[in-house]
């Protein structure tokens, strides 16, 4: 029998269909509308969200992939679309996040004659994609975006640039999804090489002071039981990059907290006095390790992690254990002796008292004065049961974000890490809800970055998603602010920013909310915007000049940590 | 830091925007591509491109690991020159009526191991194959007589080595596929 034959449009609907696909978050436009006309037929089984900006998409995307382990998926035409995206592909490169972006494109025969709304899309993807491919015909719909959903999800996942051209949506296909697990030059889950584990092993046995890293890759692998089980069992004391802080409860007595500039002092003065430094599933990045001359010299370095284009790339290794984390975990475990380091472990007291006194007491409890960005932080959480996905924009709302959220489960936090992109929070927000719709979601976000991509409160009234954005306003660029304070002789260069009013911004999409400015109104404010149903923006003014410590400046070793404007650790 | 002449050897699935995907690996650590050559390899469906470039070998090792990752590539190596065979072919085009008027010429080509390959009033095309030194010799050689266009190609090389990493790739990868791995 002869099988039937339908347009490239349809046949890119039923790829998504076969993939499991319910949401899109998209923008039509010429390039593209034939897809989009398509989608129509096709709504009962797709839900499409009309973003504002295709930057918001891919944010929603990425916020969406990121609570829920799917592929985010992105819809858009070519050209300014196409251009559009690429902050929110890039972040999710860096970030490690799996989405699918289509972008349309000007027919075949047009290609190359600067047609309108025409961009080398593939050309200007290659450097931030994992993969990126250009499809003209609609016989290759079905294979590609096959394909485009094992790379992105599979090894270390990231996003995939599917560029297609008009023609091959209009022209008509045979149409038979076949599922791809298998592409010749591309080896996502590495064998594991026991030689590597029991080397592991061996080291991690004969530490009397380890410490281990926490890094997403244990998120992204689903090794959170494992990486329990294994620190437990060794008993090594653990510290959190910012996208690995909800794999572990923040309350575990091995949980020590945050890496990194802003991170806990504990877990980076720790990093110099261990001997066995244990890193799964992180990258050794430059906010985590400060100046590399001076950090972990003493320490023996064992990298766990799933590309090998990571290992050595920062921090020398002694090991390297290539795998997918859950697996590597796995075969290590057994080698394990059960361990306790209990002087080791209690050591890290000196540096968390200390840190209280100087840092977090002030910032949680202060007698008076101006409200501070952290007892916001800390308040929402607890108002929640710690049981909240954390989403946050870039800056010191994200930092504060970080280090006063609590964490109760996995795949908890939300924020642009690597690439530190303003205007993520918003669009990431709206995405992490609809990805986990039985959660609540908590968006801090700084006045500054809020702006960037305001637009998407439209996507909030129209789809009426429950978004709890708590807006942390001291009418600064903060973290700039707090740079120019330090480093720039307090030369406030175009940080202080006249403000529209948010709430009244707000109510015009018909989103609730309320201004906090004296502490007395906070608990009542957070109360309500919790019980509300729908989304909620709380204005909170917050202490103008807030800063955000402790601080290692940056590319300084990572114990060489300001407690405050005046004094070292 | 001190730095080396290494060869670079990529092979590849047969895709448009290859090249493009691992150039840029080499630009974003400000790497000067001193030579490149691409074609076919022996295996089918193969290409493979020889690329030389100075470095270091801490920015070497990065270099080749990140180009292996991308998607399409197969497998990729660095070497040093004392671990390749390696040659390049150069092409000289001098003016007939000079090379005719001395009489040295035969002893020329005969010395460099060179190839006339055309011969007309005009110019003559003269090829020699060789290591970049010694083409460059038979340039300087052949100045005198006035050399209108001299072109090297890239490097070709063919390793020491007596594990074929390609073809056992390939082997364990149909391993693979044979066993269906999905995830």
């Amino acid at each position: 029998m002869a099988k039937e034959k339908i347009s490239g449009s349809e046949a890119l609907i039923r790829s998504l269909l076969a993939e499991n696909v319910k949401t899109i978050y998209g923008y039509p436009g010429g390039a593209i509308m034939p897809v989009f006309d398509c989608l129509y037929d096709y709504k009962d089984r797709i839900r499409h969200i009309l973003v504002r900006h295709e930057q918001g998409a891919t944010h929603a995307a990425q916020g969406h992939a990121r609570v829920s382990g799917e592929v985010g998926v992105v819809l858009v035409t070519s050209g300014p679309a196409a251009t559009n995206i690429i902050t929110g592909v890039t972040d999710a490169m860096i970030d490690s996040t799996p989405l699918v972006v289509i972008t349309g494109q000007v027919s075949s025969s047009l290609l190359g004659t600067d047609a309108f709304q025409e961009t080398d899309v593939v050309g200007i993807t290659q450097p931030v994609t994992k993969w990126s491919y250009q499809i003209r015909h609609a016989d290759d719909i079905a294979g590609a975006v096959a394909r485009a959903f094992y790379i992105a999800r599979t090894g270390r996942p990231g996003p995939v640039v599917l560029d297609l051209a008009k023609d091959a949506q209009q022209g008509m296909t045979e149409f038979e999804y076949k599922e791809c697990n298998y592409i010749r030059s591309y080896i996502p889950y590495p064998e594991i090489n026991d030689e590597e584990i029991k080397k592991a092993a061996e080291l991690i046995n004969a530490a009397q002071k380890p410490f281990l890293l926490l890094g997403q890759g244990v998120v992204l692998s689903h090794a959170e039981q494992e990486l329990m089980e294994m620190v437990e069992k060794a008993d090594i004391p653990v510290g959190c990059t910012l996208l690995g802080l909800s794999a572990m409860p923040t309350d575990h007595p091995l949980n020590k907290g945050m890496l990194g500039m802003h991170g806990n002092v504990g877990p980076n003065i720790k990093t110099n006095e261990c001997d066995v430094l244990i890193a799964v599933g992180m990258r050794f990045d430059d906010r985590v390790t400060g100046d590399l001359n001076t950090y972990a010299r003493q320490a023996k370095v064992i990298h766990f992690d799933i590309d090998a284009s990571e290992f050595d790339k920062n921090v020398k290794t002694e090991v390297s254990v290539l795998g997918d984390a859950k697996a590597t975990l796995s075969s290590l475990i057994p080698l394990l002796e059960k361990k306790k380091h209990t002087a080791w472990i209690e050591s890290f007291a000196v540096c968390e008292e200390k840190e209280y006194d100087k840092v977090i007491s002030k910032e949680l409890f202060p007698a008076d004065g101006p409200i501070q960005m952290g007892e916001v932080v800390r308040k929402v959480s607890e108002a929640t049961a710690n049981k909240a996905i954390l989403v946050t924009d870039v800056g010191q709302n994200q930092m504060f974000g970080a280090r006063y959220f609590k964490f109760t489960q996995t795949r908890s936090i939300v924020t642009s890490g690597g690439l530190g992109t303003m205007g993520f929070g918003l669009p990431a927000a709206i995405g992490a809800k609809i990805g986990a719709p039985e959660r609540t979601v908590c968006l801090f976000v700084g006045d500054g970055g809020l702006q960037m991509t305001i637009e998407e409160l439209g996507v909030i009234m129209q789809y009426g998603v429950d978004v709890k954005i708590i807006l942390l306003n001291n009418n600064f660029l903060g973290m700039v602010r707090q740079w120019q304070q330090l480093f720039f002789h307090e030369r406030y260069s175009e940080t202080p920013m006249l403000n529209p009013d948010f709430v009244a911004l707000a109510a015009s999409y018909g989103i609730k909310g309320r201004d906090v400015e004296r502490r007395e109104q906070l608990d009542d404010a957070i109360a309500e915007m919790l019980s509300h149903k729908g989304a909620y923006l709380l204005n909170v003014a917050v202490e103008e000049k807030g800063m955000v410590f402790p601080m290692t400046p940056a590319g300084s070793c990572v114990t060489n940590i300001m407690l405050n404007v005046n004094e070292k650790y | 830091m001190d730095k080396t002449l290494y060869t670079v050897t990529v092979y590849s699935e047969n895709q448009v925007g290859l090249l493009n995907q691992i150039s840029i690996i080499f630009t974003r650590r400000r790497l000067n591509i001193e030579s490149l050559s691409v074609s076919a390899s022996a295996i089918e469906g193969v290409h493979k491109f020889t690329i030389t470039t100075w470095s270091d070998l801490d920015t070497m090792i990065k270099v080749v690991k990140q180009i292996e990752k991308k998607i399409d590539v197969l497998k990729a190596f660095y070497y040093t020159d004392d671990e390749i065979v390696y040659q390049e072919v150069a092409l000289y085009k001098v003016a007939t009526d000079k090379l005719l008027d001395d009489s040295s010429i035969e002893e020329l080509v005969r010395r460099h191991n060179a190839r006339i390959l055309e011969v007309n009033r005009t110019y003559t095309v003269i090829e020699k194959s060789g290591h970049p030194e010694e083409t460059q010799q038979l340039f300087e050689e052949l100045s005198k007589y006035g050399v209108m266009q001299f072109v090297r190609s890239g490097r070709v090389a063919i390793t020491k080595s007596t594990v074929e990493h390609v073809s056992i790739f390939l082997e364990e990868q149909e391993g693979r596929r044979n066993n269906g791995e999905s995830r």
